[in-house]
């Protein structure tokens, strides 16, 4: 029964969309690359018929898409064909990636609670943050990123430190918009009932707020991890870092290496997928013991 | 300590048992965007030790604001409340009452021993003496065996036992109970109705117990406040010692049940609460 409704809830409607995509996107890589191909046929001066077109779409050396096939024989070369030590190692880059992904997530969601229980606690922090917490996200990330690192540089940080101050200027955000939420969500009658027991703030703040705020603190930190993991690499891109995902987006964007970008981008998007998920495994976990009723 | 109910209607009782709750002249006056709310006015009552008294009345009659305002959880804006001699915020300090809200208001993320756990936590009681008043106060709602559910897995009539034995942990001199059994069924409240007669024979606490149900307040108290709305005021007050103290449910269909049910309802007319 579990078995069964494994594959029919999970492995089929997902395994659908994925060969959609796939099918999609050779379809897309024969259109987009075929102009190339007559090109180079009409310069020659042969008449080449499209099946001869076809095959010849799916195998060039920079083609404007890469075909799906293209792309996972380099992303098996750059990860299992290669040393993780070696530069061209898609793993190291990854690992790269993503230490500054977790260490600015890690500041985000530290600052981030530590702002929601600021403005939970104090009105004044209310009305003098949010407005400001709010402002900081409609920079453009794009914008600010060298700024970050340059400043930060020019104190004498550089390496780690300034990509993960990127992400968790982006991460933090919905931590704290989320906690500060969650901090207020216990209903009047349990702030009440607190009242009836003469319980001191902190302890309504730890039995009470805190507990409370956990399934928002949970859904909260599956949005700001994707969102650290774009800030690391976006973070790499103006710094001209020579490792890292973003170096090998830009490495590829230089020397028109389309496969290459696409595997580091299939990566990234792996990396998220399987960040968003960990995150997702713990709060289910921390959620079952606290009682949450399955669904 | 001096008795105000002393020299009025209270004399008549012959051992005298202590007044624990007296208001005087009690006004409450929420401002709101569309001018003064008067909740309560000129509220005076007295509630002796081991009473148990219903509060009855048509919503916005002020029962409920009365009962908040024993707990120290409103302000009133005049007059004066007492209780257990001190005031509502010392009491309240002193963990003199137990609260038990309309809602069970258990936590969702402690099991149903945890949850009782919650105030004896907050006290700073040592993890012998919690466990020990755990025990001893599931089994008094008849909930031993449940420790370890948590409150989605109990019904809504369990869940509410839960939340007395929550309120009972706390050994408190009285229990304050605000409509606890108005999101029950009928037959689960005919049941927990009884169950508290026992457990308020057992305990031998103060009970002050608002209720819109006029066979419920006939069935518990030994004392009936009936109230009236616009401004909240106490219109009558029902004596109902004459139904002793042991009260099988079949007592409903007594005459002297009836009769005291009736004179309640011609209370709440007389005082307005079947006006549009």
């Amino acid at each position: 029964m579990s078995d069964s409704s494994l594959f029919r809830d999970k492995i089929l409607p997902i395994g659908t969309v994925v060969l959609a995509i796939i099918a999609i996107w050779y379809a897309a890589a024969v259109v987009l690359n075929t102009p190339f191909e007559r090109d180079q046929a009409e310069r020659a001066g042969t008449a080449v018929g499209f099946f001869e077109i076809l095959p010849r779409t799916m195998a060039q050396d920079r083609p404007v898409l890469p075909a799906p096939h293209q792309v996972f024989a380099e992303l098996w070369d750059t990860t299992v064909g290669k040393k993780i030590t070696s530069k061209r190692s898609l793993i190291y880059h990854s690992w790269i990636t993503l230490s500054s992904t977790l260490l600015g997530f890690a500041m985000g969601t530290v600052l981030g609670v530590a702002l929601a229980v600021g403005i939970v606690h104090f009105q004044t922090l209310d009305r003098s943050l949010m407005p400001w917490i709010i402002t900081s996200q409609t920079i453009p990330i794009l914008a600010i990123a060298p700024m970050i690192i340059v400043v930060l540089n020019a104190v004498g940080i550089s390496g780690l430190l300034p990509k993960a101050t990127i992400s968790m200027y982006l991460s933090f955000f919905p931590i704290a918009v989320g906690m500060t939420k969650g901090l207020r969500s216990p209903e009047v009658m349990h702030l009440d009932l607190m009242r009836t027991y003469s319980a001191t703030a902190s302890q309504t703040f730890w039995k009470l707020r805190l507990p409370a705020a956990v399934p928002f603190l949970v859904t909260s930190m599956k949005v700001a991890i994707s969102i650290a993991l774009v800030g690391a690499i976006v973070g790499e891109l103006p710094t001209g870092a020579v490792a890292g995902l973003g170096a090998r987006l830009l490495a590829g964007s230089y020397y028109g290496q389309t496969v290459q970008i696409w595997s580091a981008l299939l990566m990234a998007a792996a990396l998220a997928g399987l960040l968003v998920m960990t995150v997702d495994i713990i709060g289910n976990r921390v959620n079952r013991r606290m009682g949450v009723k399955p669904a | 300590m001096d008795f105000p109910g002393e020299c009025n209607e209270t004399k008549k009782r012959r051992p005298m048992p202590e007044t624990v709750i007296s208001a005087q002249n009690l006004d409450l006056t929420f401002e709101t965007n569309d001018g003064p709310v008067h909740a309560l006015k000129g509220i005076t009552l007295d509630i002796a030790e081991g009473e148990f008294v219903s509060l009855i009345g048509p919503s916005g009659c002020g029962k409920t604001t009365l009962l908040r305002v024993i707990a120290d959880l409103e302000q009133p804006t005049g007059g004066s409340v007492s209780v257990n001699g001190m005031t509502p915020e010392q009491a309240r300090l002193a963990r003199a009452y137990g609260y038990v809200f309309q809602q069970a208001a258990l936590l969702p993320w402690r099991t149903i021993e945890d949850n009782i756990a919650l105030p004896l936590e907050v006290m700073g009681l040592d993890a012998a003496t919690r466990a020990s008043r755990i025990r001893s106060n599931l089994e008094l709602v008849n909930l031993a065996g449940f420790e370890k559910k948590f409150p989605w897995q109990l019904s809504g009539g369990m869940q509410q036992r839960a939340s007395i034995a929550r309120a009972l942990a706390v050994e408190p001199d009285m229990l304050l109970m605000d409509e606890p059994f108005g999101a029950l069924d009928e037959i689960v409240r005919d049941h927990l109705n009884e169950q508290l007669l026992k457990l308020w024979a057992k305990t031998k606490k103060t009970v002050v117990f608002v209720t819109h149900s006029i066979p419920e307040a006939v069935f518990l108290s030994t004392k009936i406040v009936v109230m009236s709305p616009r401004p909240g005021r106490i219109h009558q007050i029902i004596d109902c010692s004459a139904l002793g103290t042991d009260r099988p449910l079949d007592i409903r269909e007594s005459a002297e049940f009836l009769r005291i049910a009736h004179q309640v309802r011609e209370g709440l007319k007389a005082g307005h609460s079947y006006d549009d």
